[in-house]
């Protein structure tokens, strides 16, 4: 057919005529705007790269390198997430953040093979935390693991300390995502004596009628959720509908955001979730984003979502991968760094509180500092509660860190397997 | 004028009979898969192979799948995710359980597990038709896909219940996994593709065609002159899953290099591999490659015509696409409900006659 033919002829031309390299720092966002995940993927990207213009319209780039965004809308799908991939890896990417459990699992080998860092923050393989296998895949600050061990840790505080005879409902999205805690709670209802029931939630998740039932029905004590996308607001929504205690729900912090508390209104009061970092917008950093992006017109987004939790989080993806870039330039002696160089300024980083209070966001996330053997951080998390009536999250503990008992043997014993698999030699030896 | 018949005699059946019966067109289609061969692997890269050509072919073969099935026997599926599933654990499993198979047995073997499957699904098409059976299937591709889902066996027990393929070789030449090259990749799909392509043609001129035929055109004339529905349509459903779950162990193993059963077999798969066979044209073999093209490259030429060149904004962009496509299939059936296939068959058809129509 004709108009086959004029399409293959506009694919050649559209794919030879592609913008050439410039020798910027290139930092790609596999982002989504669209479809039934995009509640949460719009914050995450806007925070991504108004923070990623900031350091270019004040600082002038890294160190006098400017940053170049590429953008590449995922939806959240694998496949789109794979032509991302390639269409961006040829134009010098030095770091991936997918946004995405399921498309960091497809990146992971790829990435590893073409010598890209990959940094999945507190998403992702778990496992990849082991830096002896996963020598290009970072997920610090902290991973799901440290996630479900904090949840748990939390709700024996609530209890006295005593969980033995409780029950425990995880509610998850039925994919790599959702299923990841899942071995980390069935090791600490054994050492809790807790029972653990499964609900899982199939994608997209806005049909939870029948998962809510079984809550009512069965009268868990707690339920925790690794929600995403719609099926947060859904949850919480359905939650109050069945007058479930609130504060006996919680979150993980991918379902913890303002995003997906607000539709249910009053009925989300008390709702909590864990927190990578410190909610709300009191920074010293927003007045120079004012200032230099917002002001400019430079903004990523409409404005709408600034100072929410999803907002912030992209920023500190992105000012954690500008350290990193920092890092990689004082090693290396060189301002122009490539993917390896940012790897090696990756697994040197550092975080201190004295360090987030320079860049303009004291007391935000938490200390940290990555090594060779440990790619995930601290592994240390807040939990935050829902204050429908001030429309605001307010942070009700200190960092409570993960039982690193249950959950370093378990990563461990995933990333010796993987190594078995894919043949891989450990390092830092 | 584009096509010169003069002089292009027919002295034999054989003559008569072949899949290209013009002699210009056998030139096309000759020069075309001398460039599929021999040209594009020395100029293939990463993106071309894994955003545009392998996926493009996958696709072709699944929906060539489909087209035995629903374009040829007249049987509507929409199980098709699910069989891909089928072919992508089964070739994971036998991937991971026989390490030093060649790959291109491992894929056959994937399509004759999924055969299998589809014979055992195929089953009620013996007593229900139409819309009846597409409920069936559906049945077929919601419960495939719990299966995997639940059964902690068909991942190996990983903890995220994803499958990711190793590396695995032809002669010494890696074709799944990372380090795999474009060329050996794209080349293995291709191989696979053409020959199965090949084999479907023949099949469709031939007695098991013909019997699938005439099961759709009427099924109980067909019994009554002696075709046996048992036979022509279990057949239907064996061979067409066979080509569904080879293309679904290349979905997973070549192309993807990892899934999940939920996102990447999902019944948006199945009805996207039913619309490239109703866009592509039912019951045609080049419909189905004209529909996967249709509807896996446009999206990326989109996308690609809109962002990198018009620096438009990708949310911006990626609803646009759909609004695009959505018209641009509309389109297409209302000038021809026949499909992209009849679109083509009538433009040669007026090539032949041009520019002296009757």
């Amino acid at each position: 057919m004709k108009l086959t033919k004029i399409a293959m002829a506009g694919v050649l031309a559209a794919m030879v005529s592609a913008p050439p390299a410039m020798a910027d720092l290139v930092f790609p966002a596999l982002s989504y705007r669209t479809g039934p995940y995009a509640p949460n993927g719009i914050p995450f990207a806007d925070g991504y790269a108004d923070y990623l213009t900031l350091i270019n319209e004040r600082d002038g780039g890294i160190n006098g390198e400017k940053i170049r965004l590429v953008e590449c809308e995922t939806g959240y799908n694998t496949e789109k997430g794979v032509e991302c991939y390639e269409s961006t890896k040829g134009e010098g990417a030095l770091i991936y953040q997918p946004l995405s459990t399921g498309i960091t699992y497809q990146l992971i080998p790829k990435a590893t093979a073409d010598g890209i860092p990959v940094h999945s923050m507190g998403y992702g393989r778990t496992s990849a935390a082991n830096g002896k296998v996963f020598k290009w895949v970072f997920n610090y600050p902290a991973t799901y693991w440290d996630g479900a061990s904090i949840a748990v840790k939390h709700i024996m505080d609530q209890e006295g300390g005593d969980l033995s005879g409780k029950k425990i409902a995880l509610v998850y999205h039925n994919s790599a995502y959702g299923k990841e805690p899942i071995r980390t709670l069935e090791e600490l209802s054994k050492k809790h004596g807790f029972e653990l029931m499964l609900i899982p939630v199939d994608h997209p998740g806005q049909e939870q009628k029948s998962q809510w039932l079984q809550i009512r029905r069965e009268r868990p004590d707690y339920v925790l959720m690794w929600g995403w996308g719609v099926m947060n607001s859904v949850a919480v929504q359905e939650a109050a509908n069945i007058r479930f205690p609130m504060d006996h729900f919680i979150g993980i912090w991918w379902s913890g955001s303002e995003n997906d508390v607000e539709p249910a209104g009053d009925g989300a009061n008390g709702y909590k979730a864990l927190a990578l970092a410190n909610p709300g917008g009191d920074y010293p950093i927003y007045e120079d984003l004012q200032k230099y992006v917002y002001d400019a017109g430079k903004s990523a987004g409409d404005g709408t979502h600034t100072k929410e939790v999803l907002y912030n989080r992209g920023m500190y993806a992105a000012l954690l991968a500008v350290e990193a870039a920092k890092k990689a330039q004082e090693i290396h002696d060189t301002k122009q760094i490539d993917a390896a160089m940012m790897r090696d300024g990756m697994e040197a980083l550092e975080i201190t509180s004295a360090k987030m209070t320079e860049l303009g966001l004291p007391e935000f996330g938490p200390e940290f500092s990555v090594s060779c053997e440990n790619h995930g951080g601290s592994g240390v998390g807040k939990i935050q509660q829902w204050d429908a009536s001030a429309g605001e999250w307010k942070v009700i503990t200190d960092w409570i860190s993960a039982d690193r008992e249950i959950v370093d043997p378990l990563i461990a014993e995933d990333s010796m397997a993987y190594a078995q698999e894919n043949n891989i030699e450990e390092r830092c030896n | 004028m584009l096509y010169r018949e003069a002089g292009d005699f027919k002295t034999t059946y054989r003559a008569d009979e072949q899949t290209f019966p013009i002699r210009s067109e056998r030139w096309l289609f000759w020069t075309v898969m001398v460039l599929a061969f021999a040209v594009v692997p020395f100029f293939i890269n990463d993106y071309w192979n894994k955003a545009v050509l392998v996926p493009f072919l996958v696709w072709a073969l699944a929906a060539l799948g489909l087209n035995i099935l629903t374009g040829y026997c007249g049987q509507v599926s929409l199980g098709t995710g699910g069989f891909m599933a089928v072919g992508a654990f089964a070739c994971y499993k036998i991937m991971t359980a026989f390490p030093d198979l060649n790959m291109f047995i491992v894929v056959v073997l994937s399509g004759v597990v999924t055969a299998g499957v589809g014979i055992l699904f195929g089953l009620p098409s013996l007593r229900i038709k139409g819309f009846y059976l597409a409920v069936a299937t559906l049945a077929a591709q919601f419960f495939l896909i719990w299966v995997f889902n639940k059964f902690p066996w068909f991942y190996n027990y990983s903890a995220s219940g994803q499958i990711t393929a190793p590396e695995r070789t032809i002669l010494g030449i890696a074709v799944t996994g990372p380090n795999s090259l474009p060329w050996a990749t794209y080349l293995f799909c291709l191989t696979i593709v053409f020959v199965f392509a090949w084999v479907a043609r023949n099949l469709t001129r031939g007695r098991i065609g013909r019997s699938w035929m005439a099961i759709r055109d009427m099924d109980i004339a067909a019994e009554i002159i002696g075709v046996s529905p048992l036979r022509a349509k279990l057949s239907a459903f064996a061979i067409s899953s066979f080509y569904i779950g080879m293309a679904g162990a290349l979905f997973f193993s070549v192309y993807l290099g990892a899934a999940e059963v939920t996102e990447a077999f999902g019944i948006d798969k199945s009805f996207l591999a039913l619309f490239m066979v109703i866009i592509g044209g039912l019951g045609s073999i080049l419909g189905s490659f004209l529909g996967a093209g249709f509807l896996v490259l446009l999206p990326v030429l989109f996308k690609n015509i809109m962002v990198n060149q018009f620096g438009w904004p990708t949310d911006v962009a990626a609803h646009l696409q759909i609004m695009l496509i959505g018209g641009l299939i509309i389109f297409f059936l209302i000038v021809e409900p026949h499909g992209l296939a009849q679109l083509w068959r009538l433009t040669k058809e007026k090539l032949r006659l041009w520019p002296f129509p009757y």
